[in-house]
């Protein structure tokens, strides 16, 4: 004979203002099996769940079921609260009451009724759940990042730090990514350089930290704990124990026709490149698309010129497989093309530029060595207009719809360093609302306008046109209720960001969540800002939302907290809602073994008996409770039924059915 | 005195959503009309968010609006700066006989060299 | 008196929601506040593939009005290929639903991810809308399983 606790939470009035608490607590009580119901003002707190450890132990309990929260907010924690009062902790169902009852619904009548049906089919499910008890597997001590960015590379310092190994993954062939590339960072204006190629080198020399550059994600295998991965290491026609990085490779080549993908296209490069000066690994590269040995076989110049004899024409892509007890998504982003606003002139006039360009014409480093000149005839910009808000807050289909966050701030910053280092020019920045929330922000831009005289107009430019030579910028300056036109020498977009399209790819290869604008869903929006939904992925960085350098380091150590809490457990507690086989129903057709995505169900032969004294040899499904995830596609592909699933078996949905069609 | 009649015919011929407006001045930005104006593109969706119907019927802006459109193709959040100014031109022309304006008064207000907004502006509009 | 109840019949749609993508969006419909009728009652399945097309005629033998099964994006599943097996297995079901009288519009498969809380408010007001105008589903129901 069963024994039921129902706990009903008033949630403060979250549920209580629109859910009679009361009138449920008494419905329930009738429900079979029912023998205690209590309602409280917050069951999640230590009171209520002191309330129902010693409602289990006086009541003798064998199941309870809380009508709260949603089960992904707090079924851990009931079911924790159950197991210390002895109860197996499956045998804790949550109704959900708050998000799919209380919050939607405003008619109490309405909310009340739909409660007690949502309770009374908890209870029903409770009915048939039966005591589980987890599995454990092992830990891989080791972490997989995903990008080489400031996010990655943080994320893989502090996780080496802590003593555990770590792969980081880069497509491109150096670490640094979008940061590599800026100029200075505000608030403080320190060189990106400075602060980023110092942890650059500690990640090369970290012997815990392994670098897989010029590489990508083949595909992914396993769960958290035991990721299996396979990299692909594309072929970079240079050994990378061999070269040096002495660059007289790339003095040598002939063909120099290749864009320079590091400043944002604005140069050219040989077709064997190091990417940039500080490049981690500082390794060439050997683009395929530019070289003509690789091209049409004849050249070989670098192979004669390499003194190490690093260079390697037959080199091809290898595939790595590697195990994983973690994993950090930092896949960083891009600048959106701006193919949707001809009216910037974007495409038609050199001197219209994008920030991330104008910030590789500031960076000394850059395509003119630091001195400020404008790509159509190197001369100085004397009038320099920024346009903000570029695609983002788009809802008309051209752009974004979101605030792209960084870009209130860079502006400022730009537009204060070109007035320092050129206060001749005149600086406009054109505007519809300055964000600039964080510490030390609102006085940087600020700053811009009362020390550096920069010109910030409350207003939106409806378009760019070249007349003799200067760009006419028109647009609206709103607090003067008038149109302007502002011929300029140089015209820099604000130009919105959006997740490295490589994202979705990656979000596939993990099954991991992705929104409307590509960026990843992390597993709580306040309380789990780091985690996914799959266990043991964790996110850092602008793949997850618009960030700037100080916000995405600071997640990247949070994420790196994560993924050491995990891989410091020897053991993990596996779910055991998992697929379970009736050998005697079993007809041994494999249709469950075919559709398993993990290959959790195997074949063997058993004995059985078959009355009489005899037995016969029959094959039977055997499934891995350590590999199966518990999906349940096993469950309905079987024809003989043979196939259920803990937590979640045929009964057990026929009778939540039957519950919520009794009227 | 708003007269909510007649704004929300406004609303409904304009068929657009001036609360998506998020007063960033592009339409006003790219307007080729804009010195002819009394009321600017933007003023006309800020009004009509406001319910300033005099404003809006009193306008000379609607005989000085090219109907080009652009401040709708520019337009970031979707909204028809134009189409507003259209629905006010065709309600004041509607209301012919009351406080409105009769046809015959149109063609002195309107200038010789433009074409006829109503005609053209229900071209671009319709022509889907 | 009768009559009265029948035209105040409110439909009643059950709703099967995968754990990882459609029940949190249900979830994110919740914690936004947006509202749905209250006639929808939503089923955690781990995955859309786990619901057997049993459950489905099982609800509308016990007297649903409609049944709604709500999974990740085709390609997004949690389980990779959960939702692959629901879409093919789903468009044999829901074709035989119309072949013994069941309106076929009683019965829809929708993606929500775990991202679109406004889209799980959207396709429940318009699921129930397209319930209400059916009406209530007289052809599979079982008797026995109503009251009296």
């Amino acid at each position: 004979m069963q024994r039921i606790g129902v706990f009903i939470c008033h949630c403060g009035t979250n549920i209580a203002a629109t859910v009679d608490v009361e009138r449920v607590t008494e419905a329930v009580k009738k429900e079979p099996y029912v023998v205690f119901a209590q309602n409280y003002q917050y069951m999640c707190s230590e009171n209520g769940q002191q309330l129902i450890k010693t409602a289990i132990r006086e009541n003798k309990l064998t199941g309870v079921v809380v009508c709260s929260c949603s089960p992904r907010m707090h079924e851990a924690t009931f079911r924790k609260t159950a197991e210390e009062a002895g109860l197996n902790p499956y045998l804790v169902e949550i109704a959900n009451i708050r998000e799919q009852c209380s919050w939607i619904h405003k008619d109490i009548e309405e909310a009340t009724e739909k409660a007690i049906v949502l309770a009374r089919t908890a209870i029903a499910k409770l009915t048939l759940n039966k005591p589980l008890i987890a599995g454990e597997t092992g830990v891989t001590k080791r972490a997989l990042i995903i990008g080489g960015g400031i996010a990655g590379i943080q994320a893989a310092l502090d996780i080496a730090d802590a003593g555990y190994e770590v792969d980081i993954v880069e497509k491109r062939p150096t670490i640094g990514g979008r940061m590599a590339q800026l100029d200075k960072t505000f608030p403080t204006l320190d060189c990106a350089a400075c602060i980023l190629t110092p942890k650059m080198v500690d990640c090369a020399q970290n012997e815990k930290i392994n670098m897989f550059t010029y590489s990508e994600i083949e595909e992914v295998k396993g769960f958290v704990g035991n990721f299996k991965v396979k990299i692909r290491k594309k072929a970079r026609y240079v050994d990378e124990k061999k070269c040096t990085g002495c660059g007289v490779c790339m003095a040598n080549c002939p063909s120099k026709k290749g864009l320079n993908e590091f400043n944002m296209d604005l140069n050219n490069r040989p077709a064997i490149y190091i990417p940039f000066a500080q490049a981690i690994p500082n390794v060439a590269v050997i683009d395929p698309e530019q070289c003509l040995k690789l091209k049409t076989g004849k050249c070989g110049l670098c192979q004669m010129k390499c003194g190490a004899g690093a260079i390697d024409y037959t080199q091809k892509d290898e595939i790595v497989e590697r195990e994983y007890g973690a994993i950090v998504v930092a896949t960083g982003f891009r600048p959106i093309k701006l193919d949707n606003f001809n009216e910037y002139g974007y495409a038609d006039n050199k001197d219209v530029i994008t920030s991330l360009e104008l910030e590789r014409l500031m960076n000394a480093a850059g395509p003119t060595k630091g001195t400020l000149l404008r790509p159509s005839d190197l001369t100085h910009p004397k009038v320099i207009t920024f346009i903000q808000c570029v695609g983002s807050r788009d809802v008309s289909g051209c752009g974004k719809p979101y605030c792209s966050k960084i870009c209130c701030m860079y502006t400022a910053k730009h537009a204060m360093l070109i007035r320092e280092k050129y206060p001749d020019t005149e600086v406009h920045v054109f505007y519809i609302d300055v964000r600039t929330p964080g510490k030390n922000y609102d006085e940087f831009y600020r700053r811009a306008v009362e020390q550096y005289n920069v010109d910030y107009i409350k207003g939106m430019v409806g378009k760019v046109y070249n007349e003799n030579g200067k760009l006419m910028v028109q647009g609206s300056n709103l607090l003067d209720n008038e149109q302007i036109t502002i011929p300029s020498d140089l015209v820099v977009l604000a130009t919105a960001i959006e997740p490295d399209p490589s994202v979705r790819d990656i979000a596939t290869k993990l099954t991991i969540s992705i929104d409307t604008n590509n960026f990843l869903t992390e597993a709580h929006a306040k309380l789990k800002p780091v985690e996914c939904a799959t266990a043991g992925v964790f996110l850092a960085g602008v793949c997850q939302g618009p960030k700037d350098v100080p916000e995405t380091v600071s997640q990247a150590s949070a994420a790196a907290s994560k993924v050491i809490g995990l891989l410091a457990k020897d053991k993990l507690k596996g779910n055991p809602c998992v697929s379970h086989c009736d050998e005697n129903t079993c007809i041994g057709c494999s249709q469950c073994e075919q559709v398993c995505p993990y290959g959790a169900i195997t074949y063997e032969e058993k004995e059985f008996r078959i009355g009489g004294g005899k037995t016969e040899k029959r094959r039977v499904a055997c499934v891995n409770p350590a590999v199966c995830q518990g999906c349940g596609a096993c469950t309905v592909t079987c024809p003989s039924g043979a196939m259920d699933i803990h937590g979640f078996s045929f009964e057990q949905i026929n009778k939540e059915i039957e519950a919520i069609c009794k009227r | 005195m708003v007269n909510k009649n007649e704004l929300e015919n406004i609303n409904r011929i304009s068929g657009t959503d001036v609360k998506k407006c998020m007063k960033c001045g592009k339409c006003s930005g790219r307007c080729p009309a804009f010195t002819e104006m009394d009321i600017k593109p933007h003023q006309f969706v800020s009004y009509l968010a406001q319910g300033k119907l005099d404003k809006l019927l009193n306008s000379k802006a609607i005989w000085n609006c090219l109907s080009c459109m652009a401040c709708v193709e520019r337009c970031p959040r979707g909204v028809a700066p134009a189409n507003v100014i259209e629905a006010v031109r065709d309600t004041v022309a509607r209301m012919q006989g009351k406080d409105g304006i009769s046809a015959n008064d149109i063609p002195p207000i309107v200038e010789e060299l433009l074409p006829q907004q109503l005609l053209v502006s229900a071209f671009r509009k319709y022509k889907k | 008196m009768q009559e009265i109840e029948k035209k105040e019949h409110k439909p009643l749609i059950v709703a099967f929601c995968c754990n990882w993508c459609s029940y949190a969006g249900a979830d994110l419909a919740g914690s936004s506040r947006l509202s749905y009728p209250a006639n929808v009652k939503i089923i955690r399945v781990p995955c859309s593939c786990r619901v057997n097309p049993i459950f489905i005629l099982k609800a509308f033998q016990r007297g649903a009005d409609g049944v709604i099964l709500c999974g990740c994006h085709p390609g997004d599943c949690h389980y990779s290929t959960g939702n692959f097996h629901t879409r093919r297995r789903m468009g044999i079901l829901f074709s035989l639903l119309n072949y013994f009288g069941i309106e076929k519009e009683r019965t829809r498969i929708e993606w929500v991810s775990a991202a679109e809380g406004q889209k799980f408010s959207l396709v429940m007001n318009d699921f129930a809308k397209t319930i209400c105008s059916l009406g209530e589903n007289r052809r599979l129901e079982d008797l026995r399983c109503k009251k009296n």
